[in-house]
């Protein structure tokens, strides 16, 4: 009997050209793996800006704190989904917790992963909004009174000291945050530039890469859903606040930018055993992918809209459009980047001798449905997020205390 | 009171801590009664002149580890190399329905051709190893490495850390799977059955350690290389006559 999976594969052997391994005609890391880096990148980014209004300062950016922190964690919620789906064994993959082998890279996905949730967002969050829950619990019905007391574990306390206790303790969190946020995705680019059998990916700037390009995406989701929210909510748009994300956005870009051409110039310059095959590689395979969509439409045009907006004064309106049309062809082009660096990198033989293609499914498990409703889940989960936590809330002024004593 | 509180919380999380420890387990292989891993160390020698592409490796390999049938799954497959005249190389698998014909230069252009067998390295210093997660790819105390199908999640990371396209995922357990130097042959002193089938004696097993056998002659009469040596896996599989197009 011969198997689904081989069915497929069969297919595919009259596309391979040059000589391929046989057992490398099929491409290992599917769809799913290029949505895990694109949403942990989004989750390391979001939390980046958030810190940038705590830990630097930032005033313009008090308005979007709350909103990257909730879109951090609605991200970070589904990220391990896409590698669980993906797993041969899901129901076994308890196992990287009881048996995690140490020196893999992926066995640490685990703690990364669980310090990165527990230590850092979820706390962050709770001392964040403590005071607020409180504060809203006490003018509030069932069942939103209720979920607020229990996600604030029953505290009461809203005196000045515990309010400043609260203030210190987020500052602290963010602290260690921002080089957790670049261990997260520091280290999900290590898991790739970590593999020595595959030129494509062995590089010692992979983790940094991976680091800058998750800025740009994570300040690039931010600011659509800043510009998408506001207007629904018939609020004008802090031109202010925009400008200022705008600005870190392309800085962000920038470094980027100049980390992936110094790591193209590097290879073309060291011209190893691998060039040729990689050579082909871009020029056949990820021409459009790479090519068109990642640097031209992904980098160099939102580079120069942002530069034109810098260099001429646009009126405001033109302004908005321009950033919105920017920070959409950047999220293409990030996700265009985890494609190339993931699906490129297996898509030539470790012979250096041919090429091999990937052909995605539309429904099943690893399927284009899937990956869909896997980038949509998390704006879902955002959307509770907002309901629970509504980041644009005015907080209540300091004065609390008045309004709720003799409890406990 | 509150120190004792404290003492009794910190004595839980030992305890709980140290049963979570104990549920850490070393994957391991079964071996029959009498067999000592501890006395062997084991690899293989590859002549290449010696090979005649007959396919009878794979062959009994396939059937020796019910290994799938379609021509994408090999624990051990055979590469011819035809190198023409301009120094274009032209690489196929011997199995006939890999075999692509518009690759094939002309018969007075080959300026030598050869075949080349091809298995898991059985690396001293395995990638494979290194990377998975849980601990399912193992190397035995004899240096055989191999998969617990039990325990591998089908991550795939060892297939992406192989830098020889020695593993597939097998698509009825959707666990990593590889050659095992028949691993269950060896421990009742039988010899891999690619090796025993071979008829002209290209493939050579045994000891590495040992000091009068048919591989340490092997190992004294030839010149011999390794696969893709700059990647340091250290491979227990050496070649002799190995030309340098062959990766």
């Amino acid at each position: 009997m011969i198997n689904p999976i081989s069915d497929q594969l069969v297919e595919l052997l009259s596309q391979v050209t040059g000589y391929i391994y046989p057992n490398e005609i099929e491409v290992h890391w599917s769809i799913l793996i290029v949505v895990y880096p694109y949403l942990t990148g989004l989750v390391a980014g979001a939390f980046i800006l958030a810190s940038l209004v705590k830990v630097f300062n930032v005033k313009e950016l008090q308005s979007v704190y709350k909103l990257s922190l909730l879109t951090a964690l609605a991200f970070l919620l589904i990220a391990p989904l896409p590698l669980l789906l993906h797993l041969g064994h899901p129901l076994r993959s308890y196992e990287i917790f009881l048996n995690p082998n140490f020196s893999s890279a992926m066995a640490m996905f685990g703690f990364v992963y669980a310090w990165y949730l527990m230590v850092v967002l979820l706390l962050e969050l709770w001392f964040t909004y403590r005071r607020d829950l409180i504060v809203w619990s006490e003018s509030e019905r069932f069942p939103m009174k209720w979920i607020h007391r229990a996600i604030a574990l029953f505290s009461t306390d809203i005196s000045e000291r515990a309010v400043n206790f609260d203030k210190k303790v987020v500052k602290a969190i963010t602290i260690i945050g921002i080089p957790s946020a670049f261990l997260l995705h520091g280290y999900v680019g290590f898991i790739f530039g970590s593999i020595k059998a595959n030129p494509w990916w062995s590089s010692v700037l992979m983790p940094i890469v991976f680091l800058f390009s998750a800025i740009v995406s994570g300040i690039a989701l931010v600011i659509t859903l800043y510009m998408i929210i506001l207007p629904f909510k018939g609020e004008k748009i802090d031109m202010k606040c925009l400008d200022r994300m705008a600005s870190f956005l392309f800085y962000a870009v920038i470094v980027d930018f100049s980390l992936e051409l110094l790591d193209f110039i590097h290879r073309l310059y060291e011209s190893e055993e691998s060039i040729r095959i990689l050579s082909e590689l871009v020029m056949n395979k990820l021409f459009i992918s790479l090519g068109i969509i990642q640097v031209l439409l992904g980098m160099l045009l939102p580079l120069g809209l942002m530069i034109s907006i810098k260099l001429f004064k646009f009126e405001e309106e033109l302004r908005k459009l321009l950033y919105f049309v920017s920070v959409i062809l950047i999220q293409l082009g990030i996700f265009a980047t985890r494609w190339n660096v993931v699906i490129g990198g297996q898509m030539f033989s470790k012979s250096f001798r041919g090429l091999t293609t990937y052909k995605m499914e539309i429904t099943g498990l690893e399927g284009l449905l899937m990956t869909l409703l896997l980038l949509v889940l998390p704006l879902v989960i955002l959307a509770i997020l907002f309901k629970i936590f509504p980041p644009w809330k005015e907080s209540v002024p300091d004065t609390g205390p008045t309004l709720v004593t003799g409890r406990g | 009171m509150k120190r004792r509180k404290f003492f009794g919380k910190a004595a839980t999380l030992l305890i709980s801590s140290g049963l979570l420890a104990g549920m850490w387990k070393k994957a391991r292989a079964k071996t029959p009664e009498g067999y000592d891993p501890s006395l062997h160390y084991y690899g293989m020698g590859i002549q290449i002149d010696k090979c005649i592409g007959c396919g009878s490796c794979v062959e009994a390999c396939k059937n020796e580890n019910s290994v799938p049938r379609e021509p994408f799954y090999f624990r051990t497959w055979v590469e011819r190399y035809t190198i023409g005249k301009d120094g274009g190389a032209v690489v196929q698998n011997i199995d006939a329905r890999l075999a692509v014909s518009r690759d094939i230069i002309s018969e007075k252009e080959i300026i030598r051709s050869f075949f080349v067998p091809k298995l898991c390295n059985q690396c001293d210093n395995p990638p494979c190893v290194q990377v998975c997660p849980v601990g399912a790819t193992f190397m035995t105390e004899d240096g055989v490495i191999l998969v617990d199908s039990e325990r591998c999640i089908g991550c795939r990371y060892c297939i992406q850390a192989c830098p020889y396209g020695a593993r597939y995922i097998h698509p009825d357990t959707m666990t990593a799977d590889k050659c095992t130097f028949c691993y269950h042959r060896l421990t009742r002193e039988m010899l891999p059955a690619c090796v025993e089938v071979c008829p002209t004696q290209a493939r050579i097993f045994g000891d590495i350690r040992s000091k009068a056998s048919p591989l340490a002659r092997f190992k004294r009469m030839n010149k011999l290389h390794v696969l893709k040596p700059s990647l340091n896996t250290e491979p227990k599989v050496s070649y002799s006559e190995l030309d340098g197009e062959v990766r």
